[in-house]
């Protein structure tokens, strides 16, 4: 791992779609060395996929009803949190898990189709399970901002005159 | 009471009547008539300045700072002028009386051309260079003579050409790397040699270090900082480039008292001081904009780094822009001028770049690029820049 290895995960950590060739002149290395370079960092997990982030609420189909949950647990003895949360975030329907610092210890993000099958999936899955101690849930109203992308519309026009000095 | 018979004989001055309207206005009048094009014209960063600082003087209003401030500026604002060009480019200059701030560099520029400038001074202008250069040296009364640079010597001042320029007349020169519209910067031997003549002649030097923070490939070395140089050089600097503020109108000129205090009676007369609200977010941009700054250079220049390389691979020759955010590339080999090259890619490609012949000697045979556009945007307007050089080329065109 070097400089250029940190420039690369830098640039497509936020333009994951610009082509190997792109990428391998923005930062001066052969496109082959590039392909070589990003091959590895997925190889080892350094890069684990890559996606589109997609606004639901601008299409056909319905949008998904998203939660963060906080709970609390009891760790377990030898494994602190990791066991429970390897419990947790092997569901599909979670699609974040973090251990927080503060007044509880995992923070859960959770999607569905409804509130009824986050709340199904709260009381049936969640709360069952051993080491839980309580969970808090709190809908999502509307994205704003996700992954520092803004959702919301604004002017997106250039400002600025076609040609200036 | 209307009398019939009065008519207004229109009296212009003779210095205002000697000057062109920019080249450039004629070539954006065809531009923004046209729908749907890539523009690669555009003369200032894609970016909005940064929240903080927009916060900043939205804050200030708030606040109802909407007062004059003193003329040379918020002492606050002098002051972190001052810290910040020690901090990143090793130069003195005294809050007190060594910083004005102005209202873009350009009424900087003014400035120090209307306070040093006397009639039949002839100022040297490294070309191609800015646009205002010229205009406003004849505006103040001198003579401005070209002083050409070329792609052969990378856009750089060549020493003993600007020795040869220099008569009993020559007060000034004006200098700006990183350049508008070359891209150019100034290898630390070059510019010892520069100001050897500049010293030897017991010149003034103007330089306009706008783009001095989008330096890509080393750090930038501040003209006044060359021994013997401090002296002699008015500064030029400001927030448009490196902070994305190219609308809020705010700059700023360093120089010994003799001079601040020269350009402090013009700027105190003529302007009064800088927009107090401008100055309020120009005090956020230096106390904490730097963050955001770096990021933007960052991706300048690989962004440089890309659009370089594609337009080398579209068949023109282009030489390594070390600063700034333009690429220009030769197009002699398409036979055609750097006016009809633009025009005819404006035209059939749909693409804007800006001829090079509008930024004085040198600049024909090129064109500038702004590569201060979206990866995209980059990427479509290199490959319609390859077809229609390709076209030229192979004369696969219709006779013209
Ligand atoms: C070399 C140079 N100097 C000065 C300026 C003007 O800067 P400001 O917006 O601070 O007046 C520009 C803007 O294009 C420039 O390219």
């Amino acid at each position: 791992m070097d400089e250029k290895d940190v420039e690369l995960l830098s640039i497509v950590e936020e333009q994951g779609r610009l082509s190997e060739d792109q990428l391998a002149k923005m930062i001066a290395l052969p496109a082959d060395e590039v392909t070589k370079r990003l091959r590895c960092l997925e190889k080892d997990n350094v890069i684990l996929g890559y996606s589109a982030l997609v606004d639901w609420s601008k299409t056909e189909k319905a949008e998904p009803v998203t939660a963060a949950i906080d709970v609390k647990v009891t760790p377990t003895r030898g494994r602190g949190f990791d066991e429970v949360a390897e419990r947790i975030y092997r569901y599909h329907e979670v699609k974040a898990l973090y251990l927080m610092s503060g007044t509880y210890d995992l923070s859960v993000v959770i999607e569905g189709e409804s509130m009824s099958e986050i709340a199904r999936f709260v009381s049936e899955k969640l709360s069952t399970l051993e080491s839980v101690i309580s969970t808090t849930t709190h809908f999502q109203l509307k994205r704003y901002k996700h992954d520092g992308f803004i959702f919301v519309d604004e002017d997106d026009q250039d400002p600025r005159m076609v040609v200036s000095p | 009471m209307k009398t019939a018979n009065t008519t207004h004989q229109p009296k212009l001055s003779q210095a205002v009547n000697s000057i062109e309207p920019s080249g450039i206005r004629r070539f954006f009048d065809l531009a923004a008539s046209m729908d749907n094009i890539i523009s690669l014209g555009v003369g200032e960063p894609d970016y909005s300045t940064p929240w903080n600082v927009r916060e900043a003087s939205i804050h200030s209003l708030e606040r109802g700072l909407t007062a004059y401030t003193a003329n040379a500026g918020l002492p606050e604002l002098r002051k972190s002028i001052s810290r910040y060009l020690l901090e990143r480019f090793q130069l003195e200059y005294d809050a007190g009386n060594e910083v004005v701030v102005t209202v873009g560099a350009s009424e900087g520029i003014d400035l120090a051309l209307r306070s040093i400038v006397d009639p039949g001074d002839e100022v040297l202008v490294v070309e191609p260079c800015f646009v205002s250069y010229a205009p406003l040296v004849s505006l103040a009364g001198g003579t401005p003579v070209s002083v050409p640079t070329s792609i052969e010597a990378d856009f750089m001042v060549e020493p003993d050409l600007l020795a040869e320029k220099v008569t009993d007349k020559t007060k000034a020169v004006m200098l700006s790397f990183p350049n508008n519209p070359t891209g150019a910067v100034m290898d630390n031997e070059t510019m010892q040699r520069v100001a050897e003549v500049c010293i030897d002649h017991d010149l003034i030097v103007i330089s306009d270090e706008i783009y001095a923070e989008l330096s890509y490939d080393c750090d930038h070395q501040s003209v006044p900082i060359l021994p013997g140089m401090h002296e002699r050089t008015i500064l030029i600097s400001g927030f448009s480039k490196s902070f994305a503020m190219t609308g809020w109108r705010i700059g700023y000129v360093c120089a010994p008292p003799i001079y601040t205090e020269a350009m402090l009676k013009i700027h105190q007369y003529g302007m009064m001081c800088a927009s107090t609200m401008a100055q309020y977010a120009a005090l956020e941009a230096l106390e904490n904009g730097k963050d955001v700054m770096e990021e933007m250079i960052i991706s300048y220049r690989q962004r440089r780094n890309y659009f370089v390389e594609s337009l080398k691979e579209s068949g023109l020759e282009c030489h390594t822009p070390g600063g700034a955010f333009y690429a220009f590339p030769s197009i002699k080999k398409t036979g055609l001028t750097s006016a009809e090259f633009a025009e005819k890619l404006l035209i059939e490609e749909r693409v804007a770049v800006v001829p090079g012949s509008v930024f004085g000697e040198g600049g024909e045979g090129h064109v500038r690029c702004s590569y201060a556009a979206s990866m995209a945007q980059l990427e479509e307007a290199t490959e319609r820049i390859g077809r229609f050089v390709a076209k030229y080329l192979s004369g696969d065109v219709e006779s013209r």
